[in-house]
């Protein structure tokens, strides 16, 4: 009976979705351990941060956007649904993206 | 073994469901989409908050209320904890959409209510970082960088409120025998909320407490 | 284990008393016909028509405030209205006419016709339908009510910082414009959302994209413009009621905070909300300049990707409001060029629309006198708006009556005259009779010539330098003469509303001596023609099979052996008989009107008393469990006329599906229980 408890990813496959396979149970958790490193990584850099200098800004927002893409591709399943849904969000995020960082380069907020 | 495995994901499959969602033109549950479509529409929402927050953030006196500048108050190791309760809820999320997913409603309920006590946690972590910040002298109408402030991250932890009570109107459902596998696109709609709660969390953290 | 409820009813169940209880707190409201029907409706064609009656009664209202601001400008040192009141009349009158009158007009098209014209027998979520209009409603209602609480807002419609600060303006108006206006906000982001999933997924067999009525897709932009604007004007109104109701900063410059931030916030929203008022309109036009000009409409993928290219440009323009608030050279220029793009989409729909009519056998019906309106008054209110885009010209404009003149004529000579041009058009298919031709003709030319007695004679003030929304003038400016005539020119408007209404119920007293209508009064294109008129509640019988663009008017012609089109059948040959069966249709459902109920109350609350809140918070929480307790699709209950359940399967399945799962969202303070609405559905879930 211990199969019904982990099923291989394979057969958890449901025709109810438009037919792609969601990861398994332990890539979930591979990835969630991914992204527990990377925070753990954001974290670092806060005692390190007189070390990395001006280098800690773009290292933040990267390991952020690593961060957001984990999850929205992952455990969103945007990695594995349908392209429709990631261009509503994307357009979204692009959206708010050009509009915000435009009205702040107007504040002169990044010089 | 090979035949549970090959019986296990037909346990709560319903059919009637299965063909409403191919009336759809373009098979796309309309749940979903409504869902992917609503997300987008809320980053316009937190992208303006976060915007506010940045534009006014080093816009305060020198100095500040502790003296090192009024993000001084930030109490980082706290605060990482409380973000590492919020990650972590993400993962419980999707395997309790996996367990639904799979018929495995025990497995479903515990971490549908984990999800939903992490959550808690977390918004218990802010609750008590906003009396301590308050304490320590920052209120809401203390100073500009105060209002960004509290405004940003509040209205994050109203949307991880409304995220738990979702979670647990879920677990309740399910004890109460009301929601069947079929209806897994019910949990894994609120999947998605709540992961884009946490992905938001992710944008703050990093902006807000990191970012020196 | 399913969740029975026995208590007794909260609310009369208009209806005969159904025998077994049903889930949920009242019984599942039955009735089709009289008013308690209108109230539980979740049917887009009624709640399409509640839209269409709010939104003129609120144009009416509206208008009152216009002619008491013209009346008080007739002539020099006017007196008959104070400066206060001024404000106040014309911040509502802007307030009014933008969100009250016109963004609900272009719903009430959306809501009737895009399911029409798509071929679907309603909107993705019914229910979500229905609380997106009486969240409307409340707003709209709760927003007016500050005239009896103290003083209407008087900041302006775009109440700039710190101006609309509690400093300068003390009384509650402000806050009301504030949670009113995020109450009607709730209406059109949870509309956008429903609109948007119902244009994708719900097209009839064989609808691609480039098959869509080209209103569908005007209003398939719009939803876009909604969905990505509207949260932008409510962060900008959560910062200001934050600092007007608990003492926050963010507009409060002695703490170091920039009002440009108000400024930038509030025209991310409000240009794109400039866009999604005329783009329902140039739909509109789009279907009735083809039909009669008896000709296809002239380059429809221009017609689709200009309006795509208007919706994405849009976000980027708004600093063109701002030429004069001090946004640096840089900024300056760089909108000024992305305003002057702008236009170039634009003036590329103006040359389709000619391009359609030119070589056609134009019939001047009232739809086509409106929709030449449009173009030609569109066009000049485009031309000054260019002006504009030009940042040395703009400085001079900027406040005066020149940019009032300029926004009438886009918003009025533009968007409502296609507003009514879509009245008389579609008329017949939503009442079942035509208004009258005379009336129509008289009503287009008097509305013709007031607006632009009104409204021309302002752009010549406006370069004289007669400042906007200052309440009087001194006779020494020459003004004196001009303000006459826009006077006079508003209250010929007037005349003409009037007019219209008069004819509403003169042809439909008129149309009980004349024969019916027929689908197909004016030979026209799209698929919406193909149901009787008015349209049976479950729009077709069948849903028709899309081969091409224009299919109704391609099953009526085709072309003959020596290539010549030809008639082949008529409308009502080709058109469906309406007495569908085995249609099952969405539950009517009180649910939507108990959630929205609570955001008034919640409202008034949050200014006067906070309990009072608690007590909407309660309704608010109750309302929405009840909905997501409540099966989305009342399984007992026949809906069609002879509904047997046994064809038509999709169609059921469809629709119960559809039905089902209402409430993914609607917006942030909903999206909890909402949600588990789906979950809530299984009547009969199998599980341990």
């Amino acid at each position: 009976m211990s199969a019904v408890d982990a099923p291989a990813p394979d057969e958890v496959h449901d025709t109810e979705h438009e037919g792609h396979d969601h990861p398994s149970d332990k890539t979930y958790v591979k990835i969630a351990i991914i992204l527990a490193i990377l925070t753990a990584a954001e974290i670092a850099t806060y005692p390190a941060e007189d070390a990395l200098g001006s280098a800690v800004i773009p290292i933040l927002l990267v390991l952020m956007v690593v961060k957001f893409w984990y999850v929205a591709a992952f455990f969103m399943h945007l990695k594995f649904d349908t392209r429709m849904f990631s261009w509503m969000f994307v357009s979204g995020i692009v959206f708010a993206v050009a509009v915000y960082v435009v009205t702040l380069l107007t504040f002169h907020f990044f010089v | 073994m090979a035949d549970t495995t090959l019986t296990a994901p037909e346990a709560g499959y319903d059919p009637d469901h299965h063909m409403g969602e191919h009336a759809t033109t373009t098979g796309i549950s309309n749940n979903k989409l409504a869902m992917w479509v609503f997300l987008g529409s809320e980053c316009m929402l937190f992208g303006g908050l976060i915007s506010t927050y940045l534009l006014y953030k080093d816009r305060v006196p020198e100095g500040g209320i502790t003296g090192r500048g009024e993000n001084g108050v930030f109490d980082i190791p706290f605060t990482s904890i409380s973000s590492f309760v919020l990650l972590m809820s993400s993962l419980t999320m999707v395997l309790a959409l996996s367990a639904i997913q799979r018929a495995d409603h025990r497995a479903f309920r515990t971490w549908v209510l984990t999800t939903a006590l992490l959550g808690s946690t977390f918004i218990a972590g802010q609750v008590y970082e906003f009396t301590a910040f308050y304490r320590e002298g920052l209120g809401f109408t203390t100073s500009i960088f105060s209002s960004a402030f509290y405004t940003l991250t509040g209205f994050h932890g109203v949307h991880v409120t409304v995220g738990i009570v979702m979670l647990l109107s879920l677990f309740v459902l399910s004890i109460r025998g009301r929601l069947a596998s079929s209806r897994a696109e019910a949990v894994e709609i609120v999947g998605l909320y709540w992961h884009f709660v946490d992905i938001v969390w992710i944008l703050i953290f990093t902006i807000v407490y990191l970012i020196p | 284990m399913a969740i029975t409820e026995e208590r007794p009813l909260a609310l009369p169940s208009g209806g005969q008393v159904r025998p077994e209880p049903v889930l949920g707190v009242f019984r599942r409201p039955t009735t089709t016909t009289g008013w308690r029907s209108w109230l539980t409706t979740v049917d887009h064609k009624k709640i399409g028509i509640m839209y269409g009656a709010a939104a003129l009664f609120f144009l009416i209202v509206g208008g009152i405030e216009a002619l008491l601001i013209r009346i008080q400008l007739a002539a020099p040192n006017g007196t008959f209205l104070s400066a206060d009141a001024y404000n106040q009349l014309f911040t509502m009158h802007g307030t009014t006419m933008i969100f009250l009158t016109v963004m609900p007009i272009g719903a009430a098209f959306a809501n009737y016709l895009i399911p029409l014209q798509i071929g679907a027998r309603d909107v993705a979520f019914p229910r979500i339908n229905a609380f997106s209009f009486w969240s409307f409603l409340m707003g709209g209602i709760f927003l007016n009510t500050s005239w009896f609480l103290g003083g209407a807002p008087d900041g302006g419609w775009f109440n700039y910082a710190p101006n609309s600060g509690v400093i300068f303006s003390p009384t509650n108006g402000i806050d009301f414009w504030n949670l009113g206006l995020i109450i009607a906000g709730f209406a059109s982001l949870a509309g956008a959302v429903n609109l948007i999933t119902t244009v994708i997924n719900m097209r009839a067999p064989g609808m691609s994209l480039m098959k869509m009525p080209i209103f569908t897709w005007m209003a398939l932009v719009t939803q876009f413009l909604l969905l990505f604007a509207i949260p932008v004007l409510t962060v900008a109104q959560v910062l200001l009621a934050m600092d007007r109701l608990y003492d926050a900063n963010f507009f409060n410059v002695e703490a170091g905070a920039d009002p440009l931030l108000w400024q930038h916030l509030f025209w991310i929203f409000g240009h794109p909300e400039v866009y999604l008022m005329i783009l329902p309109a140039f739909g509109i036009v789009s279907e009735i300049l083809p039909v009669f000009s008896r000709k296809p409409i002239f380059g429809y993928p221009f017609i689709v990707f200009s309006g795509i290219a208007i919706g994405f440009m849009g976000f980027g323009v708004w600093a063109h409001h701002m030429f004069s608030a001090g946004i640096g050279p840089l900024s300056v220029a760089a909108f000024s060029l992305s305003t002057m793009f702008i236009a170039v989409p634009t003036g590329v729909k103006i040359l389709n629309w000619t391009a359609t009519m030119w070589g056609g056998k134009l019939r001047f019906d009232t739809p086509m006198l409106f929709a030449i309106g449009l173009v030609t008054m569109f066009t000049i209110g485009g031309l000054s708006g260019v002006t504009h885009a030009v940042a040395p010209a703009d400085t001079q404009q900027t406040d005066t009556y020149y940019i009032v003149a300029h926004f009438h004529y886009v918003l009025f000579g533009g968007a409502f005259f296609g507003f009514m041009g879509g009245f008389y058009y579609w008329w017949p298919k939503v009442f079942g009779y035509r208004l009258s031709e005379a009336w129509g003709k008289f009503n287009f030319w008097t509305l013709l010539i007031g607006f632009n007695v009104t409204f021309g004679p302002m752009h010549i003030l406006g370069l004289q330098g007669m400042s906007r929304r200052v309440y009087t003038y001194d006779s020494g400016y020459g003004f004196s003469f001009w303000n006459m005539v826009a006077t006079i020119g508003a209250f010929i408007i007037a005349l003409s509303v009037l007019s219209f209404v008069i004819n509403v119920f003169y042809s439909k007293k008129k149309a009980s001596s004349l024969p019916p209508v027929g689908p197909d009064p004016w030979d026209s294109r799209t698929i919406e023609w193909m149901v009787p008129s008015p349209t049976p509640e479950h729009n077709f019988d069948e849903v028709p099979t899309v081969t091409q663009l224009d299919e109704f008017w391609h099953r009526k012609y085709a072309e003959d052996d020596d290539g010549r089109v030809r008639r082949v059948a008529t409308g009502e040959e080709v058109a469906q008989s309406g007495d569908g069966t085995g249609v099952h249709l969405p539950s009517p459902s009180y649910w939507p009107l108990v959630v929205t109920v609570s955001f008034p109350i919640i409202g008034y609350g949050l200014l006067y008393t906070l309990w009072l809140t608690l007590v909407g918070v309660i309704i608010l929480l109750v309302g929405l469990y009840g909905w997501v307790i409540e099966p989305p699709d009342d399984i007992d209950q026949p809906h069609g006329p002879d509904d047997d359940h046994d064809d038509d399967e999709p169609t059921a399945a469809e629709a119960s599906d559809q039905a089902g799962t209402d409430g993914a969202e609607d917006d942030t303070e909903e999206a909890d229980d909402a949600t588990s609405d789906e979950a809530t559905e299984s009547e009969e879930a199998p599980v341990g």
